[in-house]
């Protein structure tokens, strides 16, 4: 496969865009791609697909604009590792797995475009999944603890307050 | 230094069998990442972090843990020599990316290599299960049950929207990469093989060369992988990588059919002239080294040749990497030396006077 942009070269980097369920797809070759300055300096050249990323981040339009909401989105901060969301835009890489938790909101955007969808349906680690499968069932009990309330049933809801209790409890434990 | 076997033979204990389709598929790879919670990603980490996160991870698999793949071996890569590191890139043991920027990192290598579990690379695990021939979901179940052995001995990084916590977003979710390196030389000399290329990249799998990121595809040796991470199942990752393999080995046969069906002494003029020229050149580049192997590699699939073995091709594939050539040669070789010694490495393991 030949090199979009310059028609010469062999693409190597091979990149599929997807917004609102409909695909581009990128072929360009590692000489265009730093051209175009989407290398990060200090990668010691070695192109990546964070560059061609964090491209893609910076379209979500944040970083564009000058207004005030857009500022407050690039500051946004990691508690734990310290990276700013504009650092994380600018790298394309996550400094910590709490990562994930502070720049939440913008990821969907992302995730979308680099994978068309954004919720894991695979593997679930075994200790993980017990928590998962305790919460789902402490969410269950909690939709017929109200339900219960509402119509006046106070003995089974003060059953499920218990069990959901008893629950939370071997959660913590954890 | 470490005493290090594995940058002494070049072919790994794994590649001399075969596995299927192994006339066109030459391997297997499949790779998950992980990470464990509350320790920076190694992009940031400092010194004593990567070396907090080795210190959680290398005894999981030690030498005495049994796994039923073998005793591992843990190298540090910064007690490696740069000829060493580069030599475990060109086996496909290590990733470039590990060699180059090596700060706390270090790979647990088993015995026959078929197992290399990367620790402090991109993400603070990679697990790396490689296959001969045609082996994709084999690599997989080796893969996922080396991962629950570590699953039971740390915290991972794991999320019950987003999967497994990495680096780059472009491996959460399942963080597996599945991919399948493959000789396509019929469908590169019919000039079909960017039709197929582009076709594969429509349904979500990538292609590049051998040698990974921004390396050209060296002697028709193409790696097709997954490029979907989050939204798929492992399952369905590994059966979509798999049915458009068969598909593209299809393709392939039928090309290398029509090839001899309509200029068989043409394809038969280029193998032999390829295999004459290995034996007998002088100075040979690593380019068309590459090149003069795939051909005979052709030869020898479909009958033109009866040797040598492809286990021997296999062999001469790696061995005339840079790295290889000098650990074979010495370690100070310039361009021009190598591509001598290249030549001579070539006609005395093909020539006939053995
Ligand atoms: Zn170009
Ligand atoms: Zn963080």
């Amino acid at each position: 496969m030949v090199c979009q942009e310059c028609g010469a070269r062999p693409a190597t980097l091979h990149f599929t865009k997807i917004v609102n369920g409909e695909k581009t797809e990128f072929h360009i070759c590692e000489h265009c791609a730093r051209e175009k300055g989407e290398l990060i300096p200090g990668t010691s050249g070695g192109f990546s697909i964070h560059s061609l990323l964090s491209g893609l981040l910076d379209l979500e339009g944040a970083s564009k604009g000058k207004t005030a909401a857009a500022s407050t989105v690039q500051d946004v901060r990691c508690e734990e590792c310290g990276m700013t969301y504009g650092q994380f835009s600018k790298l394309g890489r996550f400094g910590c797995s709490s990562c994930y938790k502070y720049f939440d909101k913008g990821l969907d955007p992302l995730f979308k475009r680099v994978h068309g969808s954004t919720a894991h349906v695979g593997k679930v680690p075994r200790r993980a999944g017990v928590q998962i499968q305790v919460r789902r069932q402490i969410d269950e009990l909690k939709e017929n603890m109200q339900q219960a309330i509402a119509q006046e049933e106070f003995e089974t809801a003060a059953e499920l307050r218990d069990q959901i209790r008893k629950l939370e409890k071997e959660i913590a434990q954890e | 230094m470490p005493n290090l076997r594995f940058t002494e033979q070049a072919l790994s204990e794994w590649m001399r069998s075969g596995g299927s389709h192994s006339e066109i598929v030459i391997s297997s790879r499949v790779r998950i990442a992980r990470n464990i919670v509350h320790h920076p990603f190694p992009l940031l980490a400092n010194e004593e972090q990567a070396e907090k996160v080795m210190d959680v991870l290398a005894p999981v698999i030690d030498e005495n843990q049994a796994t039923g793949y073998g005793t591992f071996q843990l190298v540090k890569l910064d007690e490696l020599g740069e000829l060493d590191k580069t030599v475990l890139v060109e086996k496909h043991l290590i990733s470039p990316n590990l060699a180059n920027d090596s700060r706390g990192g270090a790979v647990l290598l088993n015995e026959d290599e078929s197992v290399s579990i990367m620790i402090n690379e991109e993400d603070h695990l990679r697990i790396q299960c490689l296959f001969p021939g045609f082996q994709v979901k084999e690599a997989w179940d080796r893969a996922t049950s080396i991962d629950d052995i570590f699953e039971a001995a740390v915290d991972y990084a794991f999320d019950d929207r987003r999967g497994y916590l990495t680096s780059c977003p472009t491996n959460v979710g399942t963080g597996l990469r599945a991919s399948v390196m493959m000789h396509l030389p019929a469908l590169v000399m019919t000039q079909q093989i960017g039709r197929i290329l582009s076709a594969v990249n429509q349904v979500g799998l990538t292609v590049r060369g051998i040698y990974g990121e921004g390396s050209e595809a060296a002697g028709n040796i193409f790696q097709i992988s997954n490029q979907i991470t989050l939204g798929q199942s492992e399952t369905e990752i590994i059966e979509n990588l798999h049915s458009v393999v068969i598909q593209i080995i299809e393709h392939e046969r039928n090309a290398r059919q029509r090839l001899l069906n309509d200029s068989a002494l043409r394809i038969t003029d280029r193998v032999m002239r390829s295999y004459g020229i290995l034996k007998y050149a002088a100075v040979m580049d690593l380019k068309e080294a590459s090149q003069r192997l795939s051909d005979v590699r052709l030869g020898v699939d479909v009958g033109i040749l009866q040797e040598p073995s492809i286990s021997v091709l296999n062999e001469l594939n790696v061995k005339t990497q840079p790295g290889f050539l000098q650990k074979t040669f010495g370690d100070k070789l310039n361009a021009a030396e190598r591509d001598m010694y290249r030549a001579k490495l070539l006609r005395e393991t093909l020539g006939t006077t053995h």
